[in-house]
């Protein structure tokens, strides 16, 4: 177990300095910083001040060296628009993505695994299709359009939950259903299918043969083992919804990392956009490094093997 | 033998057709649902896009600026403009239509873009193993851990948007589905016989690429290759919605969603009209590649 924990955190720094070189990468994307920064009618001597200032002038592997080093010690520069550091903008907005998350995943897993259950339970019943039918559905509606849906229903017919703004609970009670309905279906099919195996197999007969009473059978010997793969795909599913959570929160003016990141795409605020970039990869590394360590205790013939 | 069974009344063995394998793979594609019922939406959806510039109304750049914002005909509109106008006084139904092209290219291109990239890599890392395997898998959890919503919006946004930097963005991003899933579909056919024997028979290696294994793994191409058109089509509607992908005034239907949504309170079809078109197209894509998985391969349905 140790030799395999070394390894997946030896890949995950690996995994870590090389998002973190793409992320850095950005800033030469659109060309000469210096330049975009003073604007095009600077004048040369504007031009070679912002290089010394912003040390665009040295080699770009120094750069890259000092932008990681600093970041890594939670230094992520200065906003270009807000003139403070980053971090602390950071520190104000993520609080707000993280319980969106959390709430999101939460509501996608209380959803999907009773669904996939149920579904598991009874193949090919009404039940059954109408899970599919939800996963079919909620696999190609446009999450900003289901957003702006619920917007309609609920501003203007029943207006039970406010639209906008980030307040109280109240305000994360739509984003969270557009956010969670949307990682549902992955994991209602995962559960279903888990599910449809452990109950063929045989010491879910042998189970039956004993007479044990059947929410025995489905939640203490059936559950326990199909829900395993469940939980590191809702590992992955937790990080590509903070990567989701951009739509949703612009649309919901939820004050989160992700709003802070689009707005900051309008203004050209790049340390910000590198800066949630980055926290946003380095958490998703760290939750699937997690899951997959969760994984090998629970399965020792993943560490083994 | 036969002459015994034939002197008894019953038919010859060499007599009993069944239905050929070309019969058998048609009878099953028009006995599932899903797939005829995508399908169907789908070729409606290609005829839209083919046919917009013959069959369209009106042009769905023109501005009737005394005619800004007319329902639709079932509401309280007229027959002039069926699914309405926006709030520049263009017509709904012919951007719409010539929506339908800006989704189904940009679906295809950058479907194939990232097709070319992620079978490049899975067949790669699936076939010679090792090494290789490593570096590919390396690069697929990286490109897993990037956002892609998020990267997609600052690459964009810095280099300038537009249909083709939206679909080169989508191509170079989306082809981690295609890496995974090659790879170990060709794990699976590098262990088979005549992947051996044409070894034996001294093949070169690109020639078993091609001939041997390409073959093989090409109906789970296919199922990828659906799903991730699907998920270009919805990225880049989510791009255009948030302003930083197809630039206005191309009829890109997230950005037409984008620009009714000042509107929605009370203009609700503005909204729902382009939403409805996106839902169904991404819905018909998925459908296809499910039944197509099915069809191909009925072993590995869940």
């Amino acid at each position: 177990m140790l030799v395999y924990t070394l390894k997946r955190l030896l890949l995950a720094l690996l995994v870590a300095m090389t998002v973190s070189a793409i992320t850095f990468s950005l800033t030469y994307l659109a060309g000469d910083p210096a330049i975009a920064m003073a604007g095009e009618t600077a004048s040369d001597a504007d031009i070679e001040y912002i290089e010394k200032l912003y040390g665009f002038d040295r080699p770009i592997v120094v750069q890259y060296f000092e932008w990681a080093l600093n970041a890594f010690q939670g230094d992520f520069g200065q906003s270009f628009y807000f003139r403070i550091p980053v971090a602390d903008l950071l520190l104000e907005r993520l609080p707000v993505s993280m319980t969106l998350g959390v709430s999101a995943i939460s509501f996608a897993i209380l959803l999907s695994i009773p669904l996939g259950v149920l579904a598991a339970m009874r193949p090919n019943s009404l039940l059954d299709r109408l899970a599919l039918g939800i996963s079919v559905v909620g696999q190609a509606m446009p999450s900003f359009w289901f957003a702006l849906v619920l917007i309609v229903m609920f501003a203007v017919w029943y207006p039970i939950f406010p639209t906008t703004g980030s307040e109280t609970w109240v305000h994360f009670v739509l984003p969270t259903i557009v956010l969670g309905y949307y990682a549902t279906p992955a994991i209602m099919r995962l559960t279903r299918t888990g599910m449809l195996e452990v109950l063929g197999s045989d010491y879910i007969r042998t189970a039956r043969a004993k007479g044990l009473p059947q929410h025995i059978i489905l939640f203490k010997h059936a559950l326990r083992n199909a829900v395993i793969p469940v939980v590191s795909l809702a590992a992955v599913q937790f990080g590509f919804m903070l990567g989701g959570s951009i739509v949703i929160e612009s649309i919901f003016a939820l004050h989160g990392a992700g709003y802070l990141a689009w707005e900051s795409i309008g203004r050209n605020d790049l340390p910000v956009v590198q800066a949630v970039v980055l926290v946003f990869s380095l958490f998703y590394i760290v939750l699937t490094f997690l899951s997959d360590l969760l994984n090998a205790w629970l399965d020792p013939r993943i560490r083994v093997g | 033998m036969t002459t015994t069974i034939a002197n008894r009344g019953l038919p010859a063995a060499e007599d009993i057709v069944g239905p050929t394998p070309g019969q058998q793979l048609r009878r099953r594609i028009f006995g599932h649902r899903g797939l005829m019922i995508g399908g169907s939406i789908l070729v409606i959806m290609f005829l839209m896009a083919i046919t917009a510039p013959y069959l369209a109304p009106h042009d769905p750049y023109f501005q009737e600026l005394l005619a800004r914002v007319k329902p639709p005909v079932w509401t309280t509109g007229e027959w002039k403009h069926v699914l309405g106008t926006d709030q520049l006084g263009r017509d709904y139904l012919s951007r719409i239509m010539y929506g339908a092209q800006i989704s189904l290219l940009i679906g295809f291109a950058a479907a194939f873009i990232s097709g070319i990239i992620g079978t490049t890599l899975g067949v790669a890392a699936g076939y010679f193993g090792g090494r290789v395997d490593m570096v590919v898998t390396f690069l697929i959890t990286v490109r897993l851990s990037m956002p892609v919503v998020l990267v997609a919006l600052a690459v964009v946004a810095l280099i300038g948007g537009s249909l083709t930097v939206v679909i080169s963005v989508l191509g170079l991003l989306l082809w981690d589905r295609y890496a995974v899933v090659m790879r170990s579909a060709t794990m699976q056919i590098r262990q088979m016989d005549y992947v051996a024997a044409a070894k034996a028979v001294g093949c070169s290696t690109p020639r078993i690429l091609l001939t041997e294994i390409m073959p093989n793994i090409m109906n789970n191409l296919i199922v990828v290759a659906t799903l991730e058109m699907a998920h270009a089509i919805l990225l880049e509607a989510a791009l255009s919605f948030l302003g930083m992908g197809v630039q206005p005034p191309l009829p890109s239907w997230g950005l037409m969603v984008s620009e009714g949504k000042d509107y929605i309170l009370f203009e609700a079809w503005m909204i729902t009209i382009p939403g409805v078109a996106l839902f169904l197209l991404v819905l018909a894509i998925n459908l296809v590649g499910d039944g197509i998985r099915d069809v191909t391969a009925p072993e590995n349905r869940n």
